[in-house]
């Protein structure tokens, strides 16, 4: 496989855009489309030309979705819409048609059946839209090689999904959407789970694929991703096309504000030292096979960013910290106190709060309310003489934290699960700021978020070191740790190797630095193989 | 090496041979062709329900309702054979009961998609109208004095064998039901697409119904084949008891889970191979009469079965979490 190189890789897009670009594969005119009285798409007009990797940028609640549902026929747009592919019109608007005219969409969960083995998840389909009743090994290893061999990749056909890394199925997904004589692959979200390295090589397996001729729709969050790898930009915003661009003609800056309508500026967190005293201060950290000799201090107010790969130990430190897991070795002093064994609730205690990575399975409950969520850390406090549960000051209490984070809910009552990313975090975040915490880890806080909401939840970051906090930021976007830390500390391999201060350079540095402890590690399938 | 240790069979293979070893030491008669023979008549009919009881769940669901299936199959067969007896023939039976219990199956599938409610809950709803409305019917009367073709059939033997003390034994009839059932169910779920799709429905129903898989088409047959086994079970029952207790099966659904689950099957859906749930069958029988020639009382037996399903499921939950574990300590290297 290349080992590809993001400079290297631009300049090749550059090259060869523009070749057998004059024929639109999909062409949408007029399309609109009503849930009931809320308008999601309205007069979309959207093309995509033969064999090139088209961006889809626009916020949450943009349309971004609905669109990409429209296009494979999960969803049936307004009539009077027109969508042409490949110069034939797609009638009937189901996924069938649009599976054979073509059109593939890989889902940020993959739709992979994680029980099955890696031949069959690739294969199945094929099979069963061939009608065939009987399965023969030997036909699903066939199948499955030539996909394979088209993308120049080897998994282990007989392993189960399950047991294989994000990237490793994403490349499974990849593989059965080529058995399906695909000319259109529209990835959603597809880096969300990646480490940056195995991005790099999801986007030179995106070129080698264009250079096949067929065709990517690359929908994403991650505007510098959608920059590296996009021949053009289409922006979305309120349901509505913003506008088409040529990715060499505009830059993150101007397509953000695009997106939002209004202009976001990046600006550093500065960090003016109040005590010399350090809040939290780990000596010589270890944990078996996850971590190695950490030793950092942290100040009160301060933002640390720490970074580092998916598997660099950065989760691990986060939990080990928060009493979740036991250092194998070394210590933590908190406030001057050195810490005997950790444990959740004396981290919870001292003063440490902990937003974990994945916030729908670990830090809320997605079906109970907005106020059941917050108050959980709390529920103690809020009680009235009888130790019962005081309406009253829930009710302040709620009132509080939606007016001090602006969270949009409709009301406390209602599930988690129908407010929006950013609003779902800032949630988590106010559950743990109401115990009042001295130390505050936020591990990866703005995955998924939108761009102005993730905006929101730095200003939100910023504001609480402001107010004397200390906080922990993990993440593996280097523009979100350079923009909202005053201090990063970069893991790679259980180890810290590199310590910057955001003040004294800039994020190329950052940038250039963790790619090149990245490009020192052997890619992992090509380890497994 | 590594590939075998990692499947589940293995482990309820080395129990059932560490206790047939302990058995036959104790009990010499345990290891006997005539005990053996005995005992796969004995469980026939449980090794045909796990069959299908196996393919509802490795589809996601379950099923709670296959008992009064079969008892309502057995109850009607039961009738006929007095009213027509000698008008009829086995196959007649057998289809018969076959196509009520793959219609009664057909209602479940069809109220666990349609109305989207959770198999467990509609198949106890089912199970309680189905057997009701059987009790109501049948006053709950046992039926008796079949035709003698019916009886002389169910003492059919594959070939005569002798013990020492001069009793005659052989391959039950009724085993080789259960054995060409499961021989059907296992080419089923290996070389057919539909097989295949059963494991996919029951790995990631969104992701199937992406795939193209028709789910309601899946639902249909999952239950209408637990439906058709559990008929053709209610006429084995007739078989080996030469009479029909409307209450003789209803209360057993969960020694069948059991089974399909000790044989390594996942209730979460999509884990589960007729090998695992025929070892388990066998684990259960072995425990059940080696425990008995040891002159247990029954009630250990239930103790030592529950404790079987504890080990079973703790030690598969355990080498998941051990290969997880496993994968994040090499992602780190």
């Amino acid at each position: 496989m290349v080992k590809p190189n993001i400079i290297v890789l631009i300049s090749y897009y550059k090259m060869i855009k523009g070749a057998n670009v004059d024929e639109p594969l999909l062409s949408l005119k007029n399309v609109n489309k009503n849930y009931g009285g809320v308008i999601a798409l309205k007069d979309v007009d959207f093309e995509i030309m033969h064999g090139e990797i088209h961006g889809l940028v626009g916020e949450n609640g943009s349309g971004k979705s609905t669109l990409i549902k429209i296009i494979s026929g999960v969803v049936q747009p307004n009539p009077g819409s027109t969508i042409e592919i490949n110069g034939l019109p797609f009638t009937s608007h189901k996924e069938i048609e649009a599976i054979d005219k073509g059109v593939m969409v890989i889902y940020q969960d993959l739709s992979l059946f994680p029980n099955l083995t890696v031949a069959e998840n690739i294969a199945l389909e094929q099979i069963i839209s061939d009608h065939k009743k009987i399965i023969s090994a030997s036909e699903l290893n066939q199948i499955s090689k030539q996909a394979m061999e088209q993308i120049n990749i080897n998994l282990p056909l007989d392993d189960l999904v399950n047991h294989l890394s994000v990237a490793d199925q994403q490349l499974v997904a990849i593989c059965r959407a080529l058995t399906r004589n695909v000319k259109l692959i529209i990835m959603d979200e597809p880096t969300a789970s990646l480490t940056s390295r195995e991005v790099d090589s999801l986007f030179s397996l995106i070129t080698d694929m264009k250079n096949k001729g067929i065709t990517t729709l690359f929908v994403s969050h991650k505007l510098n991703e959608v920059f590296t790898i996009a021949d053009r930009i289409t922006v979305l915003r309120d349901g509505g096309v913003v506008g088409v661009y040529e990715t060499t003609d505009v830059n993150e800056e101007e397509i953000t504000m695009l997106m939002t309508g209004k202009k976001i500026s990046y600006e550093k967190f500065i960090y003016p030292p109040a005590t010399s005293q350090p809040i939290l201060d780990c000596k010589n950290l270890s944990r078996k096979d996850q971590f190695d000799s950490i030793s950092f201090q942290l100040f009160p107010g301060e933002i640390l960013g720490i970074t580092g790969l998916l598997g660099s130990g950065r989760t691990e430190l986060a939990l080990t910290l928060f009493g979740i897991n036991q250092p194998t070795s070394g210590e933590i002093i908190f406030d001057g106190i050195p810490m005997e064994k950790m444990s959740i609730q004396k981290a919870m205690h001292k003063g440490i709060g902990y937003v974990p990575e994945d916030r729908l399975r670990q830090g809320l409950v997605i079906d109970h309310s907005f106020e059941n969520n917050l108050i959980i850390t709390t529920m103690e406090k809020l009680v009235n003489n009888l130790s019962f549960l005081d309406r009253g000051k829930i009710f302040k209490m709620v009132k509080y934290w939606a007016e001090g984070l602006s969270i949009k809910a409709p009301g406390g009552d209602s599930p988690v699960r129908t407010l929006s990313g950013g609003n779902q975090q800032k949630v988590v975040l106010a559950k743990w700021l109401a115990i009042r915490p001295k130390v505050l880890i936020l591990d990866g806080p703005t995955i998924g978020i939108d761009v102005a909401a993730k905006q929101s939840i730095h200003e939100t970051i910023k504001k609480l070191a402001r107010d004397g906090i200390a906080i922990i930021l993990i993440s593996d976007e280097i523009p979100e740790v350079f923009s909202t830390c005053n201090r990063i500390l970069v893991m790679h391999k259980g180890k810290i190797v590199r310590e910057f201060y955001t003040e004294q350079i800039d994020q190329e540095e950052i940038r250039r630095f963790v790619y090149e402890s990245n490009n020192n590690k052997e890619m992992i399938h090509e380890k497994d193989s | 090496m590594k590939r075998i240790l990692d499947r589940h069979e293995i482990y309820v293979l080395i129990a059932i041979i560490v206790f047939s070893s302990l058995f036959s030491i104790i009990n010499p008669r345990f290891l006997s062709l005539e005990n053996f023979f005995d005992l796969l008549k004995g469980y026939s009919l449980m090794g045909i329900f796990t069959l299908g009881m196996l393919i509802v769940i490795v589809s996601g669901g379950i099923d709670l309702s296959f008992t009064a299936i079969a008892t309502i199959c057995g109850y009607v067969n039961a009738l006929l054979l007095i009213s027509y007896g000698e008008e009829l023939n086995l196959f007649i039976i057998f289809l018969i009961a076959a196509g009520i219990g793959a219609a009664l199956g057909m209602v479940n599938a069809v109220i666990i998609h349609k109305f989207d409610i959770a198999p467990i809950i509609s198949t106890i709803a089912t199970s309680n109208i189905f057997f009701g409305l059987l009790m109501f019917i049948s006053g709950g009367k046992w039926l008796q004095g079949f035709p003698l073709w019916f009886e002389d059939f169910a003492k059919i033997k594959m070939q005569t064998l002798y013990s020492p003390e001069g009793t005659p034994y052989g391959l039950s009839i009724v085993s080789v039901i259960f054995l060409m059932l499961l021989v059907i169910t296992a080419l089923i779920l290996k070389y057919t697409t539909l097989g295949r799709s059963i494991y996919a429905m029951g790995g990631d129903k969104i992701s199937a119904k992406r795939a193209g898989i028709n789910v309601f088409g899946i639902h249909v047959f999952v239950y209408s084949f637990m439906g058709l086994v559990a008929g053709i079970g209610g006429v084995v029952q007739l078989l080996l008891v030469n009479a029909s207790a409307p209450n003789s099966l209803v209360g057993k659904e969960l020694d069948v889970i059991a089974a399909v689950v000790i044989g390594g099957a996942n209730l979460a859906g999509g884990v589960g191979t007729i090998l695992g749930t025929l070892l388990g069958v066998i684990l259960i029988a072995i425990m059940g009469n080696g425990l008995t020639l040891m002159r247990v009382p029954s009630i250990y037996i239930n103790i030592i079965i529950g404790f079987l399903i504890l080990i079973s499921i703790g030690a598969s939950t355990y080498r998941r979490k051990k290969t997880k574990r496993q994968r994040i300590i090499t992602e780190n290297n």
